[in-house]
């Protein structure tokens, strides 16, 4: 049916487990590497910031509880669901990047591997950072990593996928909950992913994504008493000064990463100690 | 008693008051109050809205694990509601079981509180499921503590049987225990009456029997105080008001957990009541999440940032 009209995907916001439209009902223009029309995503107001920290702080209590290796489980599910849609995002970032079928394969395909590779950590991460301290007295010592609370991100604008990826999984691997702005050029495979998050049982509110501008959303972000730390590896170095001072203001912990380590998970831990009686 | 001259107390004359009534179109009424829910309220007028709002709530605390500890904490909240800033309104009343009503009258009058009312439950809540004597008992027990204010529930069970002047003997003689000394709130529970009719069927029985505030629910039933049932009971206090020139008061309760939602009652009470009734002594909310949601707002409109719940006191 060579006569066939498109039904064109509507791109909208990722919000405690549902899509809606941004609140302020403002939309942007996303275009293919040639300059062609692609998408109208929500351009995200710092009132969808605020339902998404909402949201996320309410899910924090649940996600930082589960255990260890069911949050593990449900990163690699994240990771399967995501392999078995890799043909439509390896379309979506050849479109709107211009990359060779090559390139955005070996992305979507890393991407993939990252978030087993995460999974992995995520019972691991407390016996490696954790420890047994000596003190001198009856007791046992010990220092624990547990998670901070809502994390903001800002994903680079590329690879578009891979850096968002490479964003949200270690932060939830230790059980925080995230709010994530999108590539601002290339936001259409991060809104696919929200599709994949949404049926990997995910539960709601802990990984939220937003479309729109960064130097719109960042600053709000920062500012947020309700935001525990900030991973701004996406954000260009003219903002990063105005984000750490206002992030300052509320003791934010404000972080920036150039690859994926295990130290991404580690940046948005705390320590907890806990002293306890050496019985009989 | 001569209940403003609509009834006389009779069966057959409170029948003839009632189905004088209009009815009410429930599908208007539900686009009405969608309607007047979509106006957007900023800047200044939110800043206003939002003290007002403060102001009119009944901060209620109604749990079987109510400690004194506890109703003491509401208590101070409700004197100064965000104690670094001193320019946050007192609320509109404390609201708590009967007998927590002397620990709260005491702890109020303590800190400085003497302006803040308490208004007790009573008559069996929240079921109303108790003989009158007993209902009797509680509301002078309740007033006997120091309640200035008695929300009572009325028996719906008898309501929807159609025993209609069992409900208004009952509220007239609440009425009279309670007598100068404490206002009157009758609450429907309005998610139990099933139609609008029945909504504005029961504010002109309380109003005719004596009530001085008529009130939605008691919180422990949900639907609870939806935009349109308040609605309906807002166009019955105007419409009682044009037959006898008595402004009785309306409190939603139940449900109105954030700003936006108490921004939406003031809209609703604006359109259809009036600005007189956009004070605490004919208004009130029903709530108590409500209240740090307020001040959080109140925090961002003042310092330009998002406040967090954990510079809010919890209760």
């Amino acid at each position: 049916m060579s006569n066939r009209i498109d039904v064109k995907k509507t791109y909208k916001l990722f919000i405690n487990g549902s899509f809606p439209r941004s609140e302020s009902g403002r939309t942007y223009e996303v275009k293919t590497s040639k300059g062609a029309f692609l998408a109208n995503p929500c351009l995200a107001s710092r009132k969808d910031l605020r339902e998404a920290v909402v949201a996320a702080r309410s899910a924090h209590n649940g996600w930082s509880k589960a255990t260890a290796y069911n949050r593990g489980q449900i990163l690699y599910r994240i990771a399967e669901m995501l392999q078995a849609r890799t043909s439509e995002f390896i379309e979506e970032i050849m479109i709107t990047t211009g990359a060779t079928k090559v390139k955005a394969e070996k992305e979507v395909l890393q991407a993939v591997d990252t978030l087993v590779w995460f999974a992995g950590w995520s019972d691991k991460i407390s016996s490696l950072t954790g420890s047994n301290n000596p003190v001198a007295g009856p007791f046992y010592n010990f220092t624990i990593p547990e998670s901070m609370g809502v994390v903001a991100a800002v994903a680079p604008e590329n690879p578009s996928l891979l850096g968002l990826i490479e964003s949200i999984a270690p932060i939830i691997t230790s059980g925080n909950t995230v709010i994530i702005l999108a590539s601002t050029k290339a936001p259409l495979s991060a809104m696919s992913f929200a599709e994949v998050l949404a049926t990997s049982d995910l539960p709601a509110g802990v990984v939220n994504i937003l479309t729109g501008k960064k130097d719109e959303i960042a600053p709000w972000m920062a500012s947020h008493m309700d935001i525990d730390a900030m991973d701004i590896s996406g954000l260009s170095s003219k903002l990063t000064a105005e984000i750490k001072v206002a992030g300052a203001e509320n003791l934010k912990r404000v972080h920036s990463f150039k690859r994926a380590s295990a130290h991404r998970i580690t940046a948005f831990t705390e320590s907890k100690t806990i002293w306890h009686t050496i019985g009989v | 008693m001569n209940f403003y001259g609509l009834v006389d107390g009779s069966e057959a004359s409170l029948k003839t008051y009632l189905n004088k009534l209009s009815g009410v179109d429930q599908v208007g009424a539900n686009a009405r109050a969608a309607m007047l829910a979509t106006r957007s309220v900023k800047t200044t007028s939110k800043r206003w809205a939002i003290d007002t709002a403060i102001s009119m709530v009944d901060l209620t605390t109604l749990e079987g694990a109510d400690t004194v500890g506890k109703v003491q904490a509401l208590c101070t909240k409700a004197v100064r509601p965000d104690p670094t800033d001193s320019s946050v309104p007192s609320v509109g009343a404390i609201c708590v079981y009967n007998d927590m009503v002397g620990v709260a009258r005491k702890h109020l009058d303590l800190i400085g509180g003497k302006h803040v009312p308490v208004a007790a439950v009573s008559t069996a809540f929240p079921s109303g499921r108790a003989s009158i004597a007993v209902k009797v008992l509680d509301t002078q027990d309740a007033i006997d503590a120091g309640a200035s204010e008695i929300d009572m529930v009325i028996d719906r069970g008898a309501f929807l049987e159609g025993r209609l002047i069992d409900v208004f003997n009952e509220i007239v003689t609440i009425r009279q225990v309670c007598g100068e000394k404490a206002h009157l709130k009758v609450i429907f529970e309005t998610g139990e009456l099933v139609t609008y009719d029945n909504v504005r069927k029961a504010s002109f029985l309380a109003m005719a029997a004596g009530a001085d505030f008529i009130k939605t629910s008691t919180g422990k039933v949900a639907p609870a105080a939806t935009a349109p049932v308040v609605l309906v009971m807002l166009e019955a206090v105007r419409d009682f008001y044009e037959m006898t020139q008595k402004r009785i008061g309306v409190k939603p309760a139940g449900g109105i957990r954030n700003t936006k939602d108490a921004i939406k009652q003031l809209v609703l009470v604006k359109e259809t009541a009036g600005e007189e009734w956009l004070n605490s002594k004919l208004f009130r909310i029903g709530a108590s999440a409500l209240l740090n949601d307020l001040l959080m707002q109140r925090i961002k409109m003042d310092n330009g940032y998002y406040a967090s719940p954990t510079y809010v006191s919890v209760d």
